[in-house]
């Protein structure tokens, strides 16, 4: 029979109450943490998420076909995870892939495991699927083996749902399952399979979703219709911090087509039967004066806007040895600016309260703060509250999502039985989501008489980067109902996974390293985390460094790097990358013609990868063109050797899109950038002409994070491939064509 | 108003405002999610639709402005079950990370092969230009339009 659990049975029949107050209220404690405090620890001996979900049913359920059910709490961001993450499962039940199904961070339904943030994705849930999955066809061979009445070792998985044993009898997955309960604690040996037994890891298992997504199926939350749908629109000024002075509620209600007007404190926001209007009625509501209601924004530059704010000093690293004098230095700053998310398609929520439960749908990173923001902001129970995930555009980090999505919930709350879809415009996106933080670094170095790095002092400014919501005080409209939940002080990351901090500790073996982290808690403008956080800045600056010493040294700068560098699986994915990119036989062919490189292990403990580059400069424009970026990653364990790539690929070109166009700008009193004139990105006439990915093998080893680990060496490396076209070390992002052009013209 | 428009070969009587732009209509009164909202703005082509075999931004187009013009949208070159040829390239060449931008790419590039069924690298990059895509999938996309006219042209299956 089928194993009907209290899961299975709940999750169809969609009672959440008695299931979610099944949950501890331990849940308070987790989430908001980019590699911070995620989900309390049960069984820490456990892999993956499983130290905080250890019960196999959690992940994994059969049916009595032997079809499986596999429970994520992570999210599909486009970073093909949900493929990814089936492809584990399938293997180690030893399972066709078509067998299982992948049910996604939904907070009646599957384990918390945080936010799907940091490249921790692989590490979290895959190790815990991989891990629960092996669990679950141990417990089915030993089943199938007392069935069969044969030794445990007579029976083995066949790959489609049967178990053979040495005999040649067969039993099904489903009937084996239906005499076994799951709800039992993971073991933490469970045998996984291996390389040369895999049917479905390290292979180019399609994207499940790109189906839907290339033929107009349903495959966003923008194109969630449910019965009887309003649609909202929220009502602000301009950009964040600034306040309308809106006509008197019931002028606003009795125009054509308000549905509901919504107002609380500051917070606006109209709703209509016919999204067109309550476009228009937005538009004509937002058309009302504005005033500045924060401190107005600075104007200078980045690195002196945050130097002139208070700082508390944090040292990351104080290492010293005894060595030789140093002979030449070095010294550099290097600059990032604010940098918007730039999300394709501007962040949407819905929302349907009904008997007193309320389901929000959202694309948030945290699905299950998400909730715990509503529970705060409606002074609701939190068991009352549903969270589900579902597909948005591309996030790359805090976009506008857990705005939209508490937004939405408070509409809702106030339109009992109605379902309200709420979608910002571009133009909302772009003023009020919340920035990549800008940033600025200082590196004094030295090299000795032996070209041995002897000095490495390091200093870097940033504003924290993890402002994740975890109350209401974290979203807009909680800063703006009365009363109002303050916004909460920032706080930094801790190493070694580090925020502004992240990656300033070099992989490299340097005897003396000084590393400081100014983190500076209050915000000029409104930031949080942006894909690699502080790694991206950090990276260019050691990289940059790197190259100007070996400049100055008179030696090859893979071979400066290689000199100091021990850690084998770093080096192999730089000799890797030269070898395929032709590193030791290139050759100038023409002037303005130059080659660099990059690299990092991204937060010291993800993946490695290292990336080559050669680039053109037009002499009269300054416009740079990428003609070749190969590029060798270390990510553990593959399981999809294309995602890898495609993530891969995907951070090259996004990463020399904010290295070469990206600034988000303010004046004095609002930001400067509300469409895509004003906020440039990389459009195909600039993108490389040829990008190549290799992917080491590295059976048995762990999943290492892959998908933040291009945006640092990527950048590195096109600064570092225009220093060699050009002479010049370009220092602050973006490096424009302007600013190429204009560095260029006076030599 | 009642304001009749031609979408994918069928005929519909819409009951909205002239200056609805096109993009509302086709995903709130028919229901299709090929043409994506992006910008608003005619800036980025997620919501881009051909009109009369034209890649257009049906986020500017008033539908009271096409008058008998056909539209076609991604759901009109293909289905899940039978993938017109763009769609398929795309799906052979995985040229999609979060997906959002591309059925407007699928859009602009089948206007370009019905037009220029063996464009050059350049000719493809200067048609692509007016679309954005954020997650860097654009190695990919030129390699999926690339494939398509080699398909049309019978080079590859």
């Amino acid at each position: 029979m089928n194993p009907i659990t209290r899961r299975s049975f709940l999750a169809a029949s969609g009672i959440a109450v008695a299931f979610a107050m099944k949950r501890p209220a331990r849940a308070q404690l987790a989430g908001g943490g980019e590699g911070g405090a995620g989900p309390i620890a049960l069984a820490p001996a456990l892999p993956g998420s499983l130290k905080s979900s250890p019960y196999l049913d959690s992940w994994i359920l059969l049916d009595q076909s032997g079809r499986a059910t596999v429970f994520s709490g992570k999210a599909e961001l486009g970073q093909g995870i949900r493929t990814a993450l089936t492809q584990v499962a399938a293997e180690e039940l030893d399972l066709p892939p078509a067998d299982v199904d992948l049910v996604t961070v939904d907070t009646l339904r599957t384990p918390d495991e945080g936010l799907t943030a940091g490249s921790h994705s692989m590490q979290d849930s895959g190790t815990a699927i991989r891990n629960a999955a092996a669990n679950v066809r141990m417990l089915l061979l030993r089943q199938a083996a007392a069935i069969l009445r044969v030794g445990e070792g007579d029976v083995t998985s066949m790959g489609d749902g049967t178990i053979r044993a040495s005999d040649g009898r067969r039993i099904g997955y489903g009937e084996t399952a239906s005499a076994l309960s799951m709800h039992v604690e993971a073991v933490p040996d469970a045998p996984l399979r291996q390389k040369n037994q895999f049917r479905t890891m390290g292979t180019n298992l399609p994207r499940l979703d790109i189906p839907a997504k290339t033929t107009g199926g349903a495959a966003f939350i923008h194109d969630m219709r449910l019965p009887g749908m309003l649609h909202a629109r929220v009502v602000r000024g301009p950009s964040e911090g600034t306040r309308l002075a809106l006509p008197p509620d019931s002028e606003i209600e009795s125009m054509d087509g308000v549905v509901k007007f919504v107002r609380n404190g500051n917070f606006a926001a109209v709703v209509a039967e016919r999204e067109w209007n309550a476009v228009k009625l937005m538009r004509r509501l937002q058309a009302s004066p504005y005033e500045l209601a924060r401190s107005p924004f600075p104007t200078g530059g980045v690195a002196e806007t945050l130097k002139a704010l208070p700082a508390r000093d944090i040292v990351i690293l104080d290492a010293s040895k005894p060595t030789a004098d140093p002979k030449r230095s070095v010294r550099k700053s290097f600059i990032r600016h604010w940098i918007s998310h730039g999300s394709i398609g501007p962040s949407c929520a819905l929302a349907w309260l009904q008997d007193d439960i309320l389901t929000i749908w959202t694309h948030s990173q945290g699905t299950f703060d998400v909730r715990r923001v509503a529970a705060d902001l409606l002074k609701r129970p939190i068991e009352t509250i549903r969270a589900i995930h579902v597909e948005g555009a591309g996030c790359y980090g805090q976009n506008g999502a857990d705005d939209v999505a508490a937004e939405a919930a408070l509409i809702a709350a106030s339109l009992p039985g109605r379902p309200v879809r709420l979608q910002w415009m571009r133009e909302q996106e772009f003023g009020w989501e919340p920035l990549g933080p800008g940033m600025a670094t200082e590196v004094d170095a030295a090299l000795d008489g032996d070209n041995r790095i002897v000095r490495w002092n390091y200093d870097v400014w940033s504003n924290p980067h993890n402002n994740r919501p975890v109350g209401a005080g974290g979203v807009l409209v909680g800063n703006e109902v009365v009363p109002s939940f303050p916004v909460p002080e920032g706080k930094p990351i801790p190493m070694p996974e580090g925020d502004g901090s992240r990656n300033s500790n070099p992989l490299y073996d340097l005897p003396n390293m000084n590393v400081v982290y100014h983190f500076i808690k209050d915000m000029p403008i409104r930031v949080s985390a942006l894909r690699s956080l502080g790694a991206h800045l950090n990276v260019f600056s050691i990289e940059s460094m790197f190259d100007e010493l070996a400049l100055t040294a008179g030696i090859d700068p893979l071979d400066l790097r290689l000199n100091h560098m021990a850690d084998d699986r770093a080096r192999q994915v730089m000799l890797t990358a030269a070898d395929a990119f032709g590193w030791r036989k290139r050759k100038k062919a023409a002037p303005l013609q130059g080659f660099g490189m990059g690299f990092a292990r991204y937060k010291n403990l993800g993946a490695y990868c290292a990336i080559f580059m050669e680039v053109r400069v037009e002499r009269d424009t300054g416009r740079v063109t990428v003609r070749k970026v190969q590029a060798a990653v270390d990510c553990g364990e593959v399981v999809s050797p294309n995602g890898i790539e495609n993530q891969v690929e995907g951070a090259i070109i996004q990463s020399l899109s904010w290295c070469t166009r990206e600034a988000a700008a303010t004046d004095g009193t609002l930001r400067k950038n509300f469409d895509w004139s004003t906020y440039p990105i990389l459009r195909f006439r600039d993108v490389p002409e040829h990008i190549d990915v290799i992917v080491e093998a590295q059976p048995g080893k762990p999943f290492l994070g892959v998908a933040e680990c291009g945006q640092g060496p990527a950048s590195a490396a096109l600064a570092n491939a225009l220093a060699d076209a050009t002479g010049v070390r370009f220092t602050d992002m973006p490096i424009t064509a302007e600013v190429v052009r204009s560095a260029i013209v006076t030599l | 108003m009642t304001i009749s428009i031609t979408v994918n070969g069928a005929k519909h009587e819409i009951g909205s405002d002239p200056d609805t732009p096109l993009l509302y209509v086709l995903r709130d009164d028919l229901e299709l999610n090929g043409a994506k909202f992006g910008c608003g703005l005619g800036q980025c082509g997620a919501c881009t639709v051909h009109i009369d075999g034209k890649a257009v931004f049906s986020c500017i187009t008033p539908v009271g402005a096409i008058g008998d013009r056909s539209i076609r949208t991604l759901e009109g070159l293909g289905s899940v079950d039978a993938p017109g040829i763009v769609q398929k390239a795309f799906q052979d060449e995985q040229a999609a990370q979060c997906g959002y931008c591309i059925a407007g790419m699928i859009m602009r590039a089948q206007a370009l092969l019905e037009k220029i069924p063996d464009p050059t690298d350049e000719q493809i990059r200067e048609h692509m230009q007016p679309n954005l895509c954020r997650c860097g999938t654009h190695a990919r996309i030129l390699h999926a339009v690339r494939r398509a006219s080699d398909v049309m042209a019978g080079v590859v299956r």
